[in-house]
């Protein structure tokens, strides 16, 4: 069982490693979306049947496609890809922040109560799930609903938003 | 009281008794896999060999609406056609144009066709006949069909082609806005069946009311609203007449498939037409009671052969729509989704909870039931159909 | 109501596809080459030569070599070389005949002049289309012997416009005829009338000569 835990978990950081690292940006939001095929096999293999294709219908059926759409529909033209770090100062700055994040998560990870090996994964049906989101859950669901919400309402005002400064650009 | 079943146990538990026979000398792990392997095989042999008639069928009957007779040279009335087009493909050349991002221009096809063939994994193809049995089969189902559009974006931005991308985003923009009303014409059937598993929902349409009308959720006012929307929106999804403005050749060249030639092309074409059975596989599931027989005396009638039968029917409905109706623009098939199928589906949401609510009333109030829940279904169509047809037809033509 | 007009077409498409079993109105296709379309008389394709008899076509040609039709030919695909003898023609009369007469028919463009300005009625348009060859140099160039046919041939695929040739031909010998015997005939008799010669008569025009008229 662990020998196909280490090939998710090297299938997933690998493709955001390589999304991340990465110059063309299409090429990365789509081995981002691998990256999240990755999370899904990652709840399957833990048994959480309802979790994981609800992570693919969400995650690589809609969201890769906002993300797509956002990225195409914004630019302006075939931009270079960024260079590497402008300025030494960017450069430390990167790495102060990204040890901060590593360092917070590997935190977080040692201080947890993990078991040492994987217990057996509970038996939750998806009534159940249906259950616990509609009872005790369901504040968390209404959030995530309004939290949706503005940000399409967000993105919807600054899709309109763009077209007046369009068009004083156009000759 | 009637018997419990009246089946021919031998005919219905034929494939599973052939498949046990083939695997029974293996030990454990070996035969779970040799298990899995004889289902993937026959999976993939039979909805092959479907995909091949089916392109036949379809021009043969294509041909007769139009009163010609589609073709019949190759072989005992054109039976070979379809041997003789793949055998076309596959000795075309593979052009990959010199520009094009290689490994996406090669991955597209081949994740698309990968997605298409694991949406079969879930469908109850008769009574003991389901490759996996999951307890979310629905979602499963649902999500392998929305990773498709991922490869439809592939193969339009790798083919690096500003034509194929343009239509690879309209192919998006329409798979993304016909999401919704499929899955929305799904959840009254879960919320019906209490269970999201596909086998939890062919026997919950078990039984036949007054013994002659079978308990299928098409035969209910939400369901028939519902088998509609799902079947318009299953015609979107798999890109069929009338929403085929991706792919047609008077549009944007090919679309999303301009630079594709040789065997990808024919593996796309593949993948649409396994996404066409398998959405109308998951709509026999849902609507049509999947492998049930519809009156009591038929049941001899193996399960699979009904499934087969009602797949089929499905399946030459679509080929009807294609040989009938004109090929709708974007801003069309946009606003049906979003103005028309999505408000409709919210609606059929609210009368299936009111049906599911109101199934205990007693006697008359059946006939009360039956009223309201098909004006629920009626009347929003109606009048959401006169409203955003209002400015639309008859044209008036003014002439200079 | 909407979709009302969807179910119409629908029905329509259904009323196509199974009258398209019984109905010959729904279904026009002419499965070629099993079933051949019956072509208008008027139909034309390249010329042929016309030949009087079945049994001799060479030697019985209508062409005399005038050399007409390969002047007035607008591309100019017809090759004729005229003979060195003479041979007697259908009225005894002696001609020179065509020792090589070439169409190219990938130039022709069944324009027909060339029947129009022969003369002789020798040369009328044909209707055989299935003149594909596999040799491109010369498969398409028809000669003398290919482009020779019986006058039966003509009068079964035009069979209007045979009869309407037939008559005037058949006129002109006639009135070749009585020109002869009148020629003939006032050298016996007293030749004190006044030189009645009849003028040709115009051949269009005139009804076919009653039978049986003795000078």
């Amino acid at each position: 069982m662990n020998a196909i835990l280490i090939l998710i978990a090297l299938v997933t950081l690998g493709t955001a490693v390589a999304a991340m690292a990465g110059r063309d940006l299409l090429r990365s939001v789509l081995l981002l979306a691998g990256s999240w095929t990755g999370v899904a096999a990652f709840f399957l293999w833990a048994g959480a049947e309802f979790a994981a294709f609800a992570q693919v219908l969400v995650y690589v059926g809609a969201i890769s496609m906002v993300v797509l759409f956002a990225v195409l529909l914004t630019r302006r033209a075939r931009e270079e890809p960024a260079r590497s770090p402008a300025s030494r100062a960017r450069a430390c700055s990167g790495v102060l922040a990204g040890g901060a994040v590593a360092a917070v998560l590997l935190a977080a990870v040692a201080r947890a109560p993990l078991a040492a090996a994987p217990g057996p994964a509970p038996a939750v049906t998806v009534s159940q799930l249906g259950g616990e989101l509609m009872g005790p859950q369901a504040a968390a669901l209404l959030v995530a609903g309004v939290l949706l919400t503005v940000a399409l309402v967000g993105a919807v005002v600054l899709a309109a938003g763009d077209r007046p400064a369009k068009t004083e650009d156009a000759p | 009281m009637r018997p419990a079943t009246t089946y021919d146990p031998l005919l219905e538990r034929a494939p599973v008794v052939l498949r046990d026979w083939l695997t029974g000398g293996l030990p454990g792990p070996a035969r779970w896999l040799a298990d899995s392997l004889i289902t993937i095989a026959a999976l993939l042999a039979v909805f092959g060999l479907l995909f091949a008639f089916l392109t036949l069928a379809e021009r043969k009957i294509l041909g007769r609406i139009q009163n010609r007779p589609g073709p019949n040279r190759t072989g005992w009335g054109g039976l070979l056609q379809p041997f003789a087009d793949g055998i076309k493909m596959l000795t075309k050349e593979d052009i990959v144009p010199r520009a094009a991002d290689p490994v996406l221009h090669f991955l597209a096809p081949v994740a698309l066709i990968a997605f298409s063939i694991l949406t079969f994994a879930v469908i109850p193809y008769g009574r003991d006949l389901v490759p996996v049995e999951l307890d979310s089969s629905l979602l499963y189902f649902f999500a392998a069909g929305a990773a498709t559009e991922l490869a439809v974006f592939m193969a339009g931005w790798s083919s690096h082609n500003k034509f194929a991308l343009l239509a690879a985003m309209r192919a998006l923009a329409q798979l993304i806005s016909y999401e919704l009303p499929l899955l929305l014409s799904v959840v009254p059937v879960v919320l019906a069946t209490g269970t999201l598993s596909a086998t939890g929902v062919v026997a919950a349409q078990a039984g036949w009311k007054w013994d002659c009308l079978p308990r299928w959720v098409v035969f209910t006012p939400w369901g028939a609203a519902g088998f509609v929307i799902f079947m318009i929106s299953a015609l979107a999804e798999s890109n069929r007449s009338p929403f085929d403005l991706p792919e047609a050749e008077s549009e944007l060249v090919a679309g999303h498939l301009t630079e594709y030639s040789g065997f990808k092309y024919a593996l796309f074409f593949m993948a649409e037409y396994f996404g066409m059975c398998a959405l109308s596989g998951m709509a026999v599931t849902l609507f049509l009671g999947g492998w049930r027989a519809p009156l009591p005396a038929l049941e001899f009638i193996p399960s699979y052969a009904w499934f087969a039968l009602k797949l089929l029917a499905l399946l030459l409905g679509f080929i009807w729509i294609r040989a009938t109706l004109p090929r709708l623009r974007i801003d069309q098939l946009t606003r049906l989704a979003w103005k028309f199928l999505l408000p409709l589906a919210l609606v059929n949401l609210g009368t299936a909870a009111f049906w599911s609510l109101s199934a205990a009333w007693a006697g008359p109030f059946q006939l009360v039931r039956w009223a309201a829940a098909l004006g629920l279904v009626v009347g929003p169509f109606l009048l959401l159909s006169r409203g955003l047809a209002s400015g639309l037809a008859p044209r008036t033509y003014r002439y200079a | 109501m909407i979709g009302t007009g969807l179910l119409k077409g629908l029905a329509v498409t259904a009323r196509n596809f199974l009258g398209s079993f019984h109905d010959p109105r729904r279904f026009v296709t002419t499965q070629y080459p099993e079933e051949r379309t019956v072509l208008p008389e008027a139909y034309r394709n390249f010329p042929f030569l016309v030949s009087e008899s079945a049994d001799d076509p060479m030697g019985t040609l209508r062409c005399v070599a005038c050399q007409i039709c390969e002047k007035e030919c607008p591309p100019q695909c017809i090759l004729i070389e005229k003979s060195a003898d003479k041979k007697p023609d259908a009225n005894g009369k002696m001609q020179i005949y065509p020792a090589v007469f070439a169409i190219d028919t990938s130039v022709c463009m069944s324009c027909q002049i060339c029947v129009e300005v022969c003369p002789f009625d020798a040369i009328k348009m044909d209707q055989v289309f299935e003149l594909a060859t596999t040799n491109r140099f010369g498969g398409l160039l028809l000669d003398r012997e290919a482009l020779a046919k019986p006058d039966s041939y003509f009068h079964r695929i035009h069979p209007t416009e045979a009869a309407e040739v037939e008559a005037r031909l058949a006129a002109g010998r006639k009135a070749a005829q009585d020109k002869a015997r009148a020629a003939a005939a006032p050298k016996a008799a007293p030749a004190a009338s006044a030189p009645s010669v009849q003028p040709p008569a115009a051949p269009v025009a005139e009804a076919p000569p009653p039978p049986g008229t003795a000078a």
